[in-house]
């Protein structure tokens, strides 16, 4: 971690050092028009009812606080830079204390004829997509998975983040210089496999590793009650490859906890595809994408055992272990909707539905992405009640189940307003059944309760 | 030009001698002598409508104190930005700085004559850009006495109209009009009830009546101020509800006027710069 850490230091410098000769050559005649502190402090507990395992060194519970300020400075042209922090304080796992750099970039907007060009310059966070039991085609940040599995949450990604907004729609590039790792929990932390994830003995495709250029484009645009997305990535996958290599790696599997993992990011391509259509009160939602280039270790287990074998007599290396996996190249979709009733029996409560497909070509040998879950034919059916209160209550709960599997998962949130700047956060997220052919299997124990306590300023 | 509004002071086909007499004196167009309480409404409506037209854009703060019938008291701020489109219905942004959990919550609204509103949503925490439902023109807004329909202006067409009477409000005489909604799903009342002044039609009441024709809310506005010698806009309204006894005001601040704000910054790349 430490070697990565000032890595990655120092990518935030050379990229902090190019903003700060724009902003130099702007000082002239720049006038801060306004700066803002904002953000959150939260207290935060996780309770797991069951036994984790790795009972050694895994707790039933943690406890910590997270603080993420941001700060934001304009000047009188509207030109911006952000900067937003971010820290966690876990009492149970060392590694899920962490920091990291949310967002630091400089915001920059002209006019260019008819219309409009952006930069953004710096570390910054970037969302596709519609759908809302995963986010397919979303793919331009790393997730922050020590934050919560449900990958909703994501590292600061330094970029150059170009658009160009005219009549015929939305064109945007990407150059993405360094790559993100994969954070995964220690030993002390819960929702992991049994063995932990070497990050420090990271491996990667391209021979310029975390730094190999990556670049994504996206195109945008509304028609009328329809908003479609086209998106393309080249460059290192966001998803590790988990490497068993021996000696620090048995092959003994996920449920050894003395097991320890190597990550390997292969150079992915992606083509994606969101489109939402929006009547009256219905969302009609859709993700599709083409993926090559990950790299697949299910149906390989025979070419994979000899290359192991190999390995462990000194007869080959990391190259030949991944050298048996397989090159995949695979179409994954999500397909659903959402029905909002408003104002339900004379109250002011909505209560909005919402049932989603997920489908994955590789079946049964599909790995999860963007979440601990493997989706590859899955249903997905939710509801949200907001009570448009005045402490803005919402519950949403939702239910994911395998269609093939005998997998079904759980979770319910409940957030109010306590106060003005105080809201709590509660939260269950619940593994009803797990089939054991599914790689989450380890997983199974790592149902949770979860709350916050957190104060906005 | 400003124009003269005269109708007349009872409903009806029955206009008395010295009615016809003012009326003709003032050079009202003929028709006016026949026009039904509908026609009456639709021209009351129509002229305020176009009143209001070219002002181009503006940005104001609101402040919003909502009341409980136990007289608790919450806070709401917000900045609003509206650019008018010719032809078409405004496009405006609204980002949220109070409460602080949801600072940095934008919206995006470009209004239609016609068809249904274009609404984009975007969450701060997640760096989403939403597309949502317009539907929802009868929620609350943020918990508020308002809902969406009570904050967005009232376009022209999406009402029909009845003009009832005059009569003294303050130091002013309005004009007292109903309008029902044309689609009546779109709607959380059955009819509004305005009072209007003559003078420069500036509404100072709204009774809304709910899809029982029970009394729901009573809206009143004041503190009005002319910009640009010519735009009245409302420094405060007060919302009661009838029902519940909570209210809430409203508080306008540092209205602007013909900024630098273009149609750019009403798009889905300019609700992310929002903050």
């Amino acid at each position: 971690m430490p070697r990565r850490t000032v890595r990655y230091l120092l990518a935030r410098s050379a990229i902090w050092l190019v903003a700060l000769v724009f902003a130099v050559d702007a000082h002239a005649e720049m006038e801060f028009a306004a700066w803002e502190l904002s953000g959150r402090v939260s207290l935060e507990g996780r309770y797991f009812p069951r036994t984790g395992i790795d009972p050694r060194h895994q707790s039933s519970h943690t406890t910590g606080f997270v603080v993420e300020p941001k700060l934001y400075v304009e000047d009188v042209e509207g030109r911006s830079a952000t900067v937003v922090p971010f820290f966690r304080y876990d009492s149970a796992d060392s590694v899920r204390t962490h920091w990291d750099l949310r967002e630091a970039y400089v915001l920059l907007f002209g006019e260019l004829g008819e219309s409009e060009w952006e930069v953004r310059l710096g570390a910054d966070r970037v969302f596709w997509g519609v759908a809302e039991s995963q986010h397919l085609v979303d793919i331009v940040n790393q997730i922050d998975f020590l934050e919560h599995p449900n990958g909703e949450v994501k590292l600061g990604q330094p970029m150059v983040h170009v658009t160009w907004t005219a009549d015929w729609g939305v064109l945007e590039f990407f150059g993405l210089p360094y790559h993100r790792q994969r954070v995964y929990p220690g030993q002390g932390g819960r929702l992991r496999f049994a063995g932990l994830v070497d990050t420090d003995r990271v491996e990667y495709e391209s021979g310029a590793e975390e730094w190999h250029p990556d670049f994504a484009a996206r195109y945008s645009h509304s028609f009328g009650p329809l908003d479609i997305g086209l998106s393309a990535f080249n460059g290192t996958s966001r998803e590790a490859s988990l490497v068993c290599m021996p000696p620090a790696c048995k092959l003994t599997g996920v449920n050894d906890p003395s097991n320890v993992w190597i990550p390997y990011y292969a150079q992915i391509r992606q083509f994606g595809l969101d489109a939402q259509l929006t009547l009256d009160a219905w969302l009609f939602k859709f993700e599709a994408m083409h993926r090559s280039g990950d790299r697949n270790a299910f149906g390989r287990e025979r070419e994979y055992g000899e290359a192991y074998g190999a390995a462990a007599a000194g007869a080959g290396g990391f190259d030949d272990l991944v050298g048996a996996y397989r090159k995949e190249e695979y179409v994954a979709a999500v397909v659903g909707g959402e029905y909002t009733f408003y104002s339900v029996f004379g109250s002011t409560a909505d209560v909005g539905l919402l049932a989603e497909w997920n489908y994955d070509e590789r079946g049964r040998q599909a790995l999860p992405r963007r979440q601990p879950m493997t989706l590859d034919n899955d249903f997905f059916v939710g509801t949200h009640l907001s009570f448009n209160d005045v402490q803005s209550t919402e519950i949403t709960a939702a239910f994911v189940t395998d269609a093939s599997r005998a997998t079904r998962t759980m979770g319910v949130e409940f957030d109010r307003r306590l106060f003005d700047q105080w809201s709590l956060h509660l939260e269950s997220s619940m593994i009803l059944s797990m089939d054991p052919a599914d790689l989450q299997y380890v997983g199974r124990r790592d149902s949770f309760f979860e709350f916050h306590l957190e104060y906005s300023f | 030009m400003k124009m003269i509004h005269v109708y007349p002071v009872r409903s009806g086909l029955v206009f008395v001698a010295p009615c016809l007499v003012l009326l003709a004196w003032l050079g009202m167009p003929s028709h006016v002598y026949s026009a039904t309480p509908e026609e009456i409404g639709l021209k009351i409506a129509t002229e305020a409508s176009a009143l209001g037209d070219g002002f181009g854009n503006f940005t104001a703060r609101q402040a919003m104190v909502l009341r409980n019938k136990q007289g608790q008291e919450s806070r709401r701020q917000l900045r609003v930005k509206v650019l008018e489109v010719a032809g078409d219905g405004d496009k405006s942004l609204m980002v949220f700085d109070e409460p602080r959990d949801v600072k940095g919550t934008a919206l995006l609204t470009h209004a239609h004559k016609q068809e249904a509103d274009d609404q984009w949503l975007y969450l701060p925490a997640l760096k989403r850009v939403k597309r949502i439902s317009s539907s929802n023109k009868s929620g609350s807004f943020m918990g508020s006495e308002f809902s969406y329909e009570d904050l967005s202006p009232p376009e022209v067409e999406k009402f029909t109209y009845r003009y009832l009477r005059d009569e003294p409000c303050g130091d002013l005489t309005c004009t007292v009009c109903e309008r029902f909604p044309v689609d009546k799903k779109a709607s959380g009342y059955s009819r509004q009830v305005v009072w209007q002044d003559k003078d420069e039609l500036r509404t100072w009441k709204v009774e809304y009546y709910d899809r029982k024709d029970a009394h729901l809310k009573t809206l009143s506005i004041g503190k009005y101020k002319q910009y640009l010698d010519k735009y009245w806009r409302a420094g405060e309204m007060n919302m009661v509800n009838h029902l519940t006894g909570k209210s809430t005001d409203l508080t306008w601040a540092d209205y602007q006027f013909r900024t630098k704000l273009k149609a750019r910054d009403f798009s889905k790349t300019g609700l992310k710069r929002a903050r």
